[in-house]
Formats: structure tokens, sequence, C-alpha cells
């Protein structure tokens, strides 16, 4: 069986919604943290309920729709979502209003939209979509458990289409105690020198991306996410790269492209060079967090940049780091680690 | 984990262990204990520091953090509902006792739904004055994962963990997504449940959704007025047919069915018709090719607020009518222990066929009006229990039931 990646749709700080280009015209920011550029909502979403939406909800709700938009799929079989903080916006609102008001008079609203499934629950709820729905909350792999549950739907055949997304928000207070907690930079940085730039932290960020996945060949699909697998506390990052690779009868040499998740941090960096000299010296080499920020499902962003760069044959300037040969790209990996703990690779190859 | 293998949909998943933690007792012993003697876990609050101390009731675990650090060999900073959670997993996989655990691919599969809220609220109070103020280490475990990590990390599970969400459905759902991981030969041992304290974060939640009762709760009962939160943490030890076959004792039973479905009627309420409930329990039923009729046991989600139960007691009609299989709701006992309850009362329910032992609904008086049964009263030994549905409904219209079967 193999997983083909339908559709594919992407709000994040750079222009990926409904963009007529691909990532041509870059946007740069200055500061500490990228805020996602907003989609005009009214397009798929009740003008009342906008108002009430938190910020993940919203561009959640939003990339589900326009992804499903493109595949042509009006009801999904499945929706699945991954995100590690899940409704922070709300969370706080009620957690500021119970220690302001020593918890009295509180009003319910933003303890319903707080919990972690809201975004799968509030697509559902739109779509009166009954299917299979789940959501993962697991830190640096939350997207990728939820593509493992997917891809497992589809190999069960309890499924044709599923919708499947990764999001998350970065609001005021978390990313104040993820700065005090040494994950963000304290000092001002261009995004565009955020990578050349080495530092202690990264750049904050966030976004919603979504992704129709089904097991039927057709000439639309963007592409195959031909295989996953995430890696825990692992010492030697080298040998379990490889084996991926040699599980799916590749070597590193057959890689066209590797999308890696360098993020700016010194110490976050030094694993994604050491491979570049290593085993995949002989690669194109591509980033992509100075344009998405670094966040917890920012795996999803490169998801939807690695199908599209896959469909369209196109390496876009703004995320090459190297170089070396033009061959158009049809076997590019992911590889992105979070916190040195948690490690993920995903192959994705053309149709 | 290599995930275009072999796959082996067919196959059948077992219960080698379980582990649960609850305001009934420690462990499964203590469990039982206390069901025969139909001891409610629900009394004032003790632990938390809320203003509605001696005015909500809830099912505490009977341990504070201290000794539950003692138990574990955690830190006591630890978030209690990484603390409640380490007990209950462990109890289920020393329960299993498979004896070359370390060369099999294992996994760690657990839910919540808060993470370390009971921690991070401590850490906001002093944030609100000053953001450059409370202490880190209550907060940078915040993450629902975290809870996960920490207690895979003590039990030597390394091969795969993750965390699901999905509001009070979630355990459910981390059962069966850990048997669908066995299924599809991605590993040989999974440990699935869930775990939630109570925080006051959730306990202010429920309480501005007025679906709190101030007296002990009633589930399924005409005059039910809503329900008390309870805590706490329950696993299973989900194995494939190979271990099961190498098992030093014989497994509890199977897991023969499961479906996830959604209501997608409203974010918090239940639709009238009990839609995604019904769905997920016929799905179930599919899944695990059995008639309603084959059903010994069904152990309800049965919240005790009006809406939960008279949609999930409409979707049992709608299902089972005529012939109604003994049920109760075991929140009577425990409270709502929201991302715990699917794991904790998978426990229950996995119990029930190994003891032959229906639970009673506690507090029951009257029957609802709109149902044509009620639950059942009596604690009931000595029963042969084959098959034992167990239901788990949450915000978001997350459905999901799942079925054990005699092995």
């Amino acid at each position: 069986m193999k997983t083909y990646i339908r559709s594919a749709s992407c709000i994040s700080p750079q222009k990926t919604f409904r963009s007529e280009d691909f990532l041509d015209n870059i946007v740069e920011y200055t500061g500490t943290r990228l805020s996602t550029i907003e989609p005009d909502y009214k397009e798929f979403i009740d003008p009342k309920l906008i108002r009430r939406m938190s910020h993940v909800i919203k561009m959640g709700v939003a990339a589900a729709k326009d992804c499903l938009n493109q595949a042509n799929v009006e009801i999904p079989d499945a929706i699945i979502t991954g995100t590690a903080f899940g409704c922070m916006e709300d969370t706080i609102t009620f957690l500021t209003r119970m220690v302001e008001q020593n918890e009295e008079l509180l009003p319910p609203t933003a303890f319903i939209q707080s919990t972690h499934n809201t975004v799968a629950a509030q697509v559902a709820l739109m779509l009166k979509c009954h299917g299979y729905n789940n959501t993962f909350v697991h830190k640096g792999i939350s997207f990728e458990s939820a593509l493992i549950d997917a891809i497992m739907l589809l190999r069960e055949q309890e499924a044709d289409n599923i919708l499947v997304g990764g999001t998350e928000e970065m609001v005021e207070t978390s990313f104040k105690v993820l700065t005090r907690l040494g994950l963000y930079r304290r000092q001002s940085t261009s995004n565009l020198q955020l990578l050349s730039t080495e530092a202690k932290g990264s750049i904050g960020g966030e976004g919603a991306a979504f992704f129709v996945l089904s097991d039927k060949a057709s000439d639309s699909n963007l592409a195959e996410l031909s295989a996953i697998k995430t890696l825990y506390n692992i010492d030697d990052i080298e040998a379990g790269i490889t084996k991926f690779l040699a599980e799916n009868n590749l070597k590193p040499a057959d890689i066209d492209l590797v999308i890696t998740g360098k993020n700016g941090d010194l110490k976050n960096d030094a694993v994604y060079k050491q491979l570049n000299s290593s085993i995949f010296n002989n690669s194109n080499v591509a980033n992509y967090k100075h344009l998405s920020g670094e966040y917890s499902t920012s795996s999803s962003f490169a998801l939807w940049l690695a199908a599209n760069i896959i469909k369209s044959g196109i390496i876009p300037q703004a995320v090459i780091e190297r170089k070396i040969n033009d061959k158009t790209p049809k076997k590019v990996l992911i590889y992105n680690h979070y916190l040195h703990k948690y490690h993920s690779l995903m192959l994705v190859s053309s149709i | 984990m290599r995930l275009y293998g072999r796959q082996n949909m067919g196959s059948s998943v077992y219960i080698a262990g379980a582990g649960v933690i609850s305001g009934i007792g420690n462990n499964v012993a203590e469990h039982l204990r206390a069901f025969e003697q139909e001891q409610a876990g629900m009394s004032a609050i003790t632990m938390l520091n809320t203003i509605h101390k001696g005015e909500l009731p809830v099912a505490e675990v009977k341990l504070s953090n201290e000794e539950l650090a003692a138990m574990t060999g955690l830190s006591p900073n630890t978030s209690r509902t990484a603390l409640l959670s380490l007990v209950a997993a462990r109890e289920a996989l020393d329960d299993a006792a498979i004896s070359d655990f370390k060369s099999l691919r294992t996994g760690f599969v657990s839910a919540n739904t808060v993470g370390g809220m009971d921690k991070s609220e401590d850490f906001f109070v002093d944030f609100l004055a000053d953001n450059n103020k409370g202490q880190l280490r209550n907060v940078f475990d915040h993450e629902c994962g975290s809870k996960t990590e920490i207690v895979a990390d003590k039990l030597g599970i390394s091969d795969y963990m993750t965390t699901i969400s999905t509001a009070c459905s979630s355990s459910a759902n981390a059962i069966f997504y850990g048997a669908r991981l066995i299924k599809n030969d991605l590993l040989d041992v999974v440990i699935a449940g869930g775990t939630d304290a109570l925080t006051k974060f959730t306990l202010n939640g429920f309480n501005t959704l007025m679906i709190l009762d101030k007296q002990l709760c009633k589930p399924f009962d005409e005059h039910r007025e809503g329900l008390n939160l309870g805590e706490g943490a329950g696993y299973l030890v989900l194995v494939s047919e190979k271990v099961a076959k190498i098992l030093t004792k014989p497994a509890y039973c199977k897991l023969s069915g499961y479906n996830n479905s959604n209501d997608a009627y409203h974010q918090t309420a239940s639709s009238p018709d009990g839609t995604g409930s019904y769905l997920a329990m016929k799905g179930a039923l599919e899944k695990s090719g059995l008639k309603p009729s084959d059903i010994d046991y069904i152990n309800l989600h049965g919240t005790g607020t009006p809406n939960n139960d008279s949609a999930e007691g409409t979707a049992v009609k709608r299902l089972f009518h005529p012939h109604y299989p003994p049920m109760s709701s075991t929140k009577s006992y425990t409270g709502h222990t929201l991302g715990a309850s699917g794991g904790i009362e998978a426990v229950f329910s996995v119990l029930a066929i190994k003891h032959g032992i229906i639970y009673p609904n506690l507090r029951f008086e009257t029957q609802m009006s709109e149902l044509p049964f009620q639950p059942e009263t009596k604690f009931l030994k000595e029963q042969t229990i084959n098959h034992v549905m167990s239901n788990s409904f949450g915000f978001g219209g997350n459905c999901t039931s799942l079925i054990f079967s005699r092995a």
C-alpha cells in the first residue's frame, strides 16, 4: 500500500496560503517571534463564530477546509490533528481569570475551547463529519503521531481520504515562558539571518498545515509519503537515518534533497551540520525554520514544503542552504529533531 | 518503529496486565474490595487549594504527592498526573510479568487532558504578578506529552511513545491506538491507558458549565444533577498473539472491538439522540463481529449529567432494545476521572471478565422516564461474562467504545 498526499494547505508567517507563487516573495521579520499571515477567515467560517474562536481554531479550520477543497473532498473519512500545546490562548485566558477573580464568576467559553481536541472537533462539527476523530499531543512528534495513525487507518482499509494536520499557536505568555526556558532568543534577529547568526535559542513560530492523505493513486496527487519514523533518545542519529533509508531500500546518495530542522540555535544545529558533512555531503540541503519559526509541529510546514517541491520540481531559493546539483527532486528526506530527544524522519517521493 | 513492513490485521490483541489507581483504591485489589463493599471514593476536597473546598465533593486519590513520590521514586515536585500514571502503569506491567520484556518492541501510549496543569496553575499565580517570576521547574513539564515521557523513561520504554488528548474519551482512544500499533506489527507490547489529576483549572471549568453535582452523583437516575470529578490512572498491557503465547499466566481477555465516532453536534453537549455514542457502540460491535445480545455487561460512560446520560441512554436503547444487558456507571464510585476514565474503566471491564463480576451503579433510585431500562444496582458475583462493552464520550463530540472478550 502507498500513501499519497492529495492536497496540502498551510497558514504560516509566509505567503503560503492560497498563494499563486511558491515562496518567491519571502516576508522578512525582525524580532524574536514570527506570527502567521492571516487569511480572510470569513471565507471559511461563519462570521458570528469567528469572534469567539481563538487563533489556533481559526487557523486550523481554515487550513483544513482549504485543504479539503483542493482535494475536492467534501467530508473526509477521518480527521486527525497533532498539537503539543493545544489551545494556549483559551487556556491562558481561563487560567488568568481564575487567578485574578479568585475562582469566582468565570465565563465558561474559554474553558470549553481549551481542550486539545478543539480544532479536530470544530472541523468535524462544521462538516458534520461523524468519522474517526483523534488528536495527538506529544511534544515534537505530535504531528508525526497523527500521520502514523492516518497511515495505519489507510492500511486497515478503514478510510479512503484522511484529513491530517499540525497546528500550534504562540501567544505572548507561552512565548515568554518558552523564552525563559531557553528555547528562543532574547535578542532581536532578522528571520532571514537566523540560520547564519549562530546564537543561543531560535525564533518563535506558529502555524497550521493540513493534508489529505489517500491510498489511491492519481495524477493530481502532490506526492507520496513513502515512509515516516520517529526515534527517541537515540545516540547515533547517523546510523538511525541510514537504517531508516535502508528499510526503504535507499542509500543516503539516493536522496535528492534533505530538508533539515535547523533553527539557528547553536546546540540544536550541530547535528545537522555534522550530517551535512558526513552522510549527506553529496546532497542538496534546504531549511525552513527561518520562514516558519520554531514550534512543536513545525514539521507539518516541512511536509507542506516537501510535497510542493516534489509537485513543482522547484526548490525555492529561500530555502536552499546548499545546492550540489540541478536534478529534479524526486526523493526528499525531512529530518527534524526536537531538543535532541525526539527525532522525526519523513520520506516524500514523486508519484 | 517501522511503518511499512508486514501487517497482521486479522490478529488478536490480548490483555496481559492491568493497573489502576483512583479515589477508591491504589491498586487492583483495593478496587475489587471497594466495589464489593460498595464504597464510593467521593468526599470533601482535602488537597486542592480552592474556594470550592467543602462545597463540591470530589474523588481524590488518598495519597499525597509526597507519598506518591515515595512509592514511585519520582521527585515530589513531579506533576501529580505523572505520579498517578506511574503507579498504575507499573502495576500493569508488573502484573503482565513478561519475561523478556527488554527484547521486545515496546510502546507506551498514554492520555491526559491538562498535562502538568496542577503545577502550572501554581506557577501562574507568581507569573501573573511579574512575568519574570514563577518557578520554571513548575512549568517546564506543562505539555501533556511530558507526563507520558516521564513514565516511559521510568518503565524503560523507548521504541515508541505518544500521547492522546480527546477530552473524556482520551484513554479509550489510547488503548485502541495501542492495539492497532500491535495489529500493524509495529510493536509487540503496548502499555496503554491514561491519567489525570484533579486541578483547579478543571474543577473551575466544569463548575462554570454548571454540571457538577453538590451531592454525590447519581448516574442514570431520573433526578441526577451532574457529575463529581475524580482523579486517577488506569492502564492495560496489550500484547500480540506471539507474546500472549509466552506469558507465564493466561491473558485476561482480548480487545475484540473498538470504534471512534464523532457526534458532530456541539463542542460540549451531546446530541439528543446520542448519534456519536450510537455510532461508536455500533462500530465496535461490527469490528468484533458480535451482536448486541452477545454483550454481557456495559460499563457506561454515565457521568451523571442530565445531558450525557440522556444521550447515552437513548443510544443504548436504539442499539440494544429490547434485550438490555446489565450495565452500570462506575463513576458512581470513582467520580469522573476525565482523561483517565477510559483507561480506568477498561481495567474494570477486563476485571469483570476475569472475576465474573458486575459492578453496581451506586445511589440509583428512580428510573429515567425516557428510558425503558435501569442500571444494575447490586454487586453480582459468579457471573459468566464473555463480552464487555466500555463507553467513553467527551467534549468535542469524541465518542469511543471498546469491547473486551474472553480469550
